[in-house]
């Protein structure tokens, strides 16, 4: 076990290796970066010339941008990385390393209830369809599924703002907090919840499906073992048959999904929350894009990569450990 | 099965002369997969709607004598308001309202020329939909092709061959699975934004060449997996036998079997694409104005963009794209799910 564990993560590294050399490529590539875009008005009216923005440049280790310049910039990002030093964000004047942990709560606590329901919602509803496969409950659970799959967040976010929050009033529009009102305490905790809602409920409708349908998979699985037959052989109620039996085996893959997806909820759901404007991780990342902030956007990229390698890697060993028939070679 | 279960049964007096042959009814399986596919409802609707769509967006144009960018300033009354709040020498807070009334030419009203109105940029709202629906299932049928055809080569080299060229590739595809997806998309897009040389109506092409660049690897992983398997078959060592080369035994032998599985991940595939596309679009970062993206147009309803007048006065804007989107996604995965209990032999059904 510790030889494989330790053989995964060297792997692990090789990846994240990998993964950082094509993000650093494409992102110094990109076209004018934040020095650029805030020093052009400067050079415009003659205050800066263009060999100050290129020394500015120098300073961040971003002038250079030949091949040759590219590589040694990579090389010195790496090794600033090892260092646990992954550079001073352009927008927010702080190191990266504290700009992600700042946002990152926010859309944690959002992902962390949002994963809640998915799992209370989707579990039972998968359950319910296998036992009904075919039935009409199984083709409604299924459809609603599909169409949870199939909705793009911005449209089905637009559509919750403009019923719940401009036709019925119910939620506030857009953002984190009331801007008409200063609170504190608890007013401003419940003002903070209210503003979450609708991103919440954007994230639980499009992810139960996908979570529904893996479950019916695995539970018409399991109840096509033979252990099942023998169980309904000994007489036993189908109530016991499905909840003691077939349940208690449905549940290793999807301890082992749920175990992949915990690290991606640092992460931040980029296009849920620009659509209701939330600065979480994921919004705060996709301004970061647009305005080109090269150190920013070179730390959260390799964020996420390290949660999505860190999941793969609990997942696959959860699934060791909660099933005794997976063996290791 | 029911039905087929009498079709091995006959008269052997009527058919004395004939062979057995004659008498039995060969169904292939290619016609046993469609006659699956086509009992389930789901895959129908599915295929009824993707028929559809194809119609509205590539044979729809051709009725429409509008181009997607022509502009129609069509004059309308509309009553403007403005409210004021101040303090009176009484002391008492007073309200103003001053409602006057001006022309607006934008953003009309459906009417019989124009069934969904004009929109912020006084351009067809049905025609644009139209030319985004073309936009969308092009780019996603390109992006599905070019992808398989990648993940077929690499996924089949990897299984073939094993040892270093599997451990290679394989190593490439997890760097590319560990990428992380949306931000890489938007780097991307920003980058071709800046290329000058880049025509915005040449612009899909190079979206088309990004998504598949880092979307190939799921495929290749797909078809490694299988060929794996299908590897140790019996009927693979009887190809060994023959003694034929390996390039046939992969290609003749060995990736029609991947078939089943890849037309499978291929359709739900489709479904992706358009959901990346729209959502690239819905950022600006797709296909560029004047050309219509049914992205785009939802992101004209965006409070976060300025959009909140149209989000709330004028959903014959934004909900038709939103709902165009749905119905191509949804009915792709019904399709696929439909196909990938038709392919499994297993189903009893």
């Amino acid at each position: 076990m510790a030889k494989y564990i330790i053989k995964r993560i060297l792997l692990a590294i090789l990846i994240l290796f990998g993964t950082s050399i094509i993000i650093y490529f494409l992102v110094r590539n990109m076209p004018a970066d934040y020095i650029d875009n805030q020093t052009a008005a400067q050079v415009q009216q003659g205050l800066l010339t263009q060999e100050d923005v290129q020394r500015m440049k120098d300073l961040y280790g971003i002038g250079d941008s030949s091949f040759g310049g590219l590589v040694k910039g990579y090389f010195e990002w790496l090794g600033n990385l090892i260092q646990g030093d992954l550079g001073i964000s352009f927008i927010y004047g702080q190191p990266v390393a504290q700009v992600i942990s700042k946002y990152m709560w926010i859309s944690f606590g959002i992902s962390l209830v949002a994963l809640f329901f998915q799992i209370i919602i989707s579990i039972p509803l998968g359950i319910y369809a296998a036992t009904k496969q075919y039935g009409i409950a199984d083709y409604t659970v299924t459809v609603l599924a599909m169409m949870g799959i199939s909705l793009p967040s911005f449209f089905l976010g637009a559509l919750l703002m403009r019923v719940f929050s401009i036709e019925l009033g119910w939620l506030p529009l857009m953002g984190l907090r009331d801007a008409t009102q200063i609170l504190t305490g608890w007013p401003a905790f419940v003002d903070l919840c209210k503003h979450l809602v609708l991103p919440m409920v954007t994230l639980v409708i499009l992810s139960i499906g996908g979570m529904m349908r893996y479950t019916r998979t695995n539970m018409l699985e399991v109840m096509n073992s033979e252990y099942i037959r023998t169980a309904r052989a000994k007489g036993l109620s189908e109530h016991t048959v499905i909840y003691k039996h077939a349940f208690r085996n449905t549940l290793i893959p999807l301890v082992t999904m749920v175990a992949g997806i915990i690290p991606s909820l640092f992460g931040g759901a980029m296009i849920t929350e620009s659509v209701f404007a939330l600065d979480g991780i994921g919004y705060v990342a996709y301004k970061a894009v647009i305005q080109a902030d090269i150190p920013f956007v070179m730390g959260y990229n390799m964020f996420i990569a390290v949660l999505t390698v860190f999941g793969i890697l609990l997942s696959d060993l959860l699934y060791i450990v909660v099933d005794p028939r997976v063996k290791i070679k | 099965m029911d039905e087929n279960k009498n079709q091995t049964t006959f008269e052997t007096d009527e058919f004395a002369g004939e062979s057995l042959y004659d008498s039995v009814k060969v169904i292939s399986p290619m016609r046993l997969v469609l006659k699956r596919f086509f009992r389930s409802r789901l895959s129908i609707v599915g295929l009824a709607i993707i028929v559809l769509l194809f119609l509205f967006s590539f044979v729809g144009p051709l009725f429409v004598p509008y181009a997607q960018d022509q502009t129609f300033y069509i004059e309308r009354t509309v009553k403007m308001s403005a409210k004021e709040t101040f303090t009176g020498a009484d002391g008492v807070a007073y309200e103003l309202y001053d409602v006057t009334e001006g022309i607006s030419t934008d953003k009309a009203p459906p009417s019989l020329e124009h069934p969904l109105g004009t929109d912020n940029n006084r351009m067809d709202v049905l025609v644009r939909l139209m030319y985004g629906g073309r936009v969308s299932l092009t780019l996603a049928f390109l992006v599905v092709f070019l992808e398989t055809i990648l993940g077929v080569i690499f996924g089949g080299l990897a299984g073939f061959f094993g040892g270093w060229v599997d451990m290679v590739i394989m190593r490439v595809v997890d760097v590319f699975i560990c990428l992380p997806g949306m931000p890489i998309l938007l780097i991307s897009s920003q980058l071709i934004k800046a290329i000058p040389a880049i025509s915005p109506d040449a612009r899909i092409y190079w979206l088309m060449g990004i998504l598949t660049v880092f979307g190939w690897s799921g495929t290749a992983r797909l078809v490694r997996g299988q060929i794996l398997y299908l590897r140790e078959q019996e009927y693979m060592t009887a190809a060994e036998a023959t003694g034929i080369s390996s390039f046939s035994k992969i290609f003749k032998h060995l990736i029609p079997n991947v078939m089943p599985q890849l037309i499978v991940s291929m359709t739900l595939g489709l479904g992706s694409i358009i959901l990346y596309e729209s959502t690239l679009s819905y950022l600006g970062l797709g296909v560029q104005y004047p050309l219509a993206a049914w992205g785009s147009m939802i992101s004209m309803a965006s409070p976060a963009n300025g959009g909140q007048e149209i989000l709330s006065y004028y959903p014959n804007l934004w909900v038709a794209p939103g709902v165009l989107i749905v119905l191509a996604v949804l009915a792709f995965n019904f399709v696929g799910d439909g196909l990938r209990d038709a392919f499994d032999p297993k189903m009893k059904r």
